[in-house]
């Protein structure tokens, strides 16, 4: 089957709603699972983990929630499929950089991934739009429920499931969340939340996890004990921290549209600008205008622009979202045009942002 | 001071982190630094590394020195220190003293109180309610109440007998 076939496109994929999706972008937990009988992956030899997958993939493959998936051994994909995975956030960047024996189970609406010989054996996650944890809990769960009657998970009453690295004993469990967060940026009052966020045992990283960049004022926020706790309380720690998180940015974007409007004004206006003029732009800048830009379309400087536009344009903007879309291959410089050609002619018919905030005194009649 | 990664270099670099009641340093040369990404704050973890270091100290003390391997799979305390991951479920209980510690201090318990495989629960309950028979057993023999010691005596077999029946399946 082919992968790009598979994913939902662009579009349609940004296009899913959920509760406080304005900020929190994805809600994702993931559980690691390991099989009793053979060494964890990063120990054991490459038959071991062949005859993990073995076991592994026709157990996941035959759950009813996976029917329809597609599994694939990472070692037939090729290098730009799992690039486009890990710019889905599918999977992780150290999982499409293993060979023989690791796999992919990926449901057809893409909200359910099976990682098959990452740093574990199993790597599950659920994942849905804006704020559903709870909701996320519940399928994750009763999908591992189901799989453990097939496999032999390696568990002890004392230290729960097993895991390749004592950070993930216990539950096995990460609950994170990626939110949008322009508005505590541009305050400068991010580091400050991301201290007491650390300061409550949670982590704070880039968009795409461990070790990386907050591109696009893109950050995730997920938990870091898995022993001792239960998933449940687990979840609603992070829940709680999240609806804090949610109020300071709706705050901080409040306040500056009142304190500071013309730097707002200002930010966005360029943003638009670079974005829609621009005929060489790298990925990383892209990613930080459209943030720009997704802040504007929020405060409603961009009447009838729907921020799914914005989304999309987040991902396909993306190196191996670029490359797939084009007929030949595209080398950095390259790849900087495209995305310049790519983001004029989408925002080609986008007006330019309102001069004045919508409900401020001076804006008048002028919105209309 | 070394180099606690390379043994080689000057340690140029020092890092402490406070996790909990626990003080861990690690001293690094200039170059270890680099390559583990300290300058660098959002790739950098503390937390990952000191894993990999502290932990083998503390399991190199339970050990009593000795460089204990795991039975299972060949994996040894040198190998954690290099990785700061383990080689298989059985590790677990090999190197279980120094883990205990180290647990301690990343968790906030070192007792799983999550979720339990259904089969498994199951089992539990049963060893509960078995245990909870045989007391109850005790008393009515104390008591020399023959009546209810012949039904729990009955109650107790089956119970084992599902219990056997559960670790066959």
């Amino acid at each position: 089957m082919d992968l790009n076939e598979y994913l939902i496109p662009p579009t349609e994929a940004t296009r899913r709603r959920g509760p406080h999706d304005r900020i929190v972008m994805t809600s994702r937990i993931r559980l690691a699972r390991n099989l009793k009988a053979v060494p964890f992956p990063g120990w054991g030899k490459k038959p071991d983990r062949i005859k993990a997958a073995e076991i592994i993939r026709p157990a996941v493959e035959s759950l009813p929630e996976m029917k329809g998936c597609f599994a694939e051994s990472l070692d037939n994909l090729a290098a730009l499929d799992k690039q486009l995975l890990v710019e889905r956030h599918l999977i992780s960047r150290e999982h499409a950089a293993k060979g023989a024996g690791s796999a992919l189970v990926l449901n057809r609406d893409e909200t359910l991934c099976f990682m098959i010989n990452e740093e574990d054996h199993i790597r599950m996650q659920a994942l849905l739009p804006g704020l559903q944890l709870k909701e996320v809990w519940g399928t994750i769960s009763k999908v591992d429920s189901r799989l453990e009657k097939k496999v032999d998970y390696a568990f002890t009453t004392e230290w729960g499931y097993l895991t390749a690295c004592p950070t993930n004993l216990g539950t096995g469990i990460r609950v994170s969340a990626m939110l949008h967060l322009p508005g505590l940026v541009l305050a400068e009052q991010i580091n400050q939340i991301i201290q007491s966020v650390n300061k409550l045992g949670l982590a704070v990283r880039g968009l795409y996890g461990e070790g990386t960049e907050a591109l696009g004022n893109v950050f995730q926020v997920s938990n870091q004990m898995t022993l001792g706790e239960t998933e449940e309380a687990i979840v609603e720690r992070l829940n709680k921290v999240l609806s804090q998180i949610i109020e300071h940015e709706e705050n901080a974007r409040a306040k500056l549209l009142e304190k500071k409007p013309k730097m707002l004004l200002n930010q966005i206006g360029r943003a638009f600008g670079a974005l829609s003029n621009a005929h060489i732009i790298s990925s990383k800048e892209t990613m930080n205008l459209l943030s720009c830009l997704k802040l504007g379309v929020d405060v409603g400087l961009f009447p009838g622009v729907d921020r799914t536009l914005v989304d999309e344009l987040f991902l396909i903007t993306q190196p191996a979202h670029l490359q797939h879309n084009s007929t030949e291959k595209l080398g950095a410089d390259e790849r900087d045009l495209r995305r310049a050609d790519l983001l004029r002619e989408r925002l080609a018919s986008v007006s330019r942002p309102l001069a004045e905030l919508p409900g401020s005194p001076e804006a008048g009649g002028e919105a209309g | 001071m070394l180099c606690g990664l390379c043994k080689k270099k000057e340690a140029t670099v020092h890092l402490t982190q406070i996790a909990g009641d626990k003080i861990q340093k690690v001293d690094l040369c200039e170059e270890c630094a680099k390559e583990k990404g300290v300058n660098d704050p959002a790739g950098f973890s503390l937390a990952d590394m000191l894993l990999g270091l502290g932990a083998s100290q503390e399991m190199e003390e339970a050990a009593g020195g000795a460089d204990l391997s795991c039975p299972s799979c060949g994996f040894t305390q040198a190998d954690f220190k290099k990785t700061g991951r383990l080689g298989c479920a059985d590790c677990y209980q090999t190197f279980a003293e120094g883990l205990e510690s180290l647990l301690k201090s990343m968790h906030k318990g070192t007792r799983h109180i999550g979720k339990v495989p259904a089969g498994l629960r199951r089992t539990q309950d049963l060893q509960k309610r078995l245990s909870d028979l045989e007391g109850q057993l005790e008393n009515a023999i104390k008591t020399e109440n023959f009546e209810q010691a012949a039904l729990l005596r009955d109650d107790i077999k089956s119970t084992r007998k599902d219990l056997e029946e559960l670790a066959s399946a």
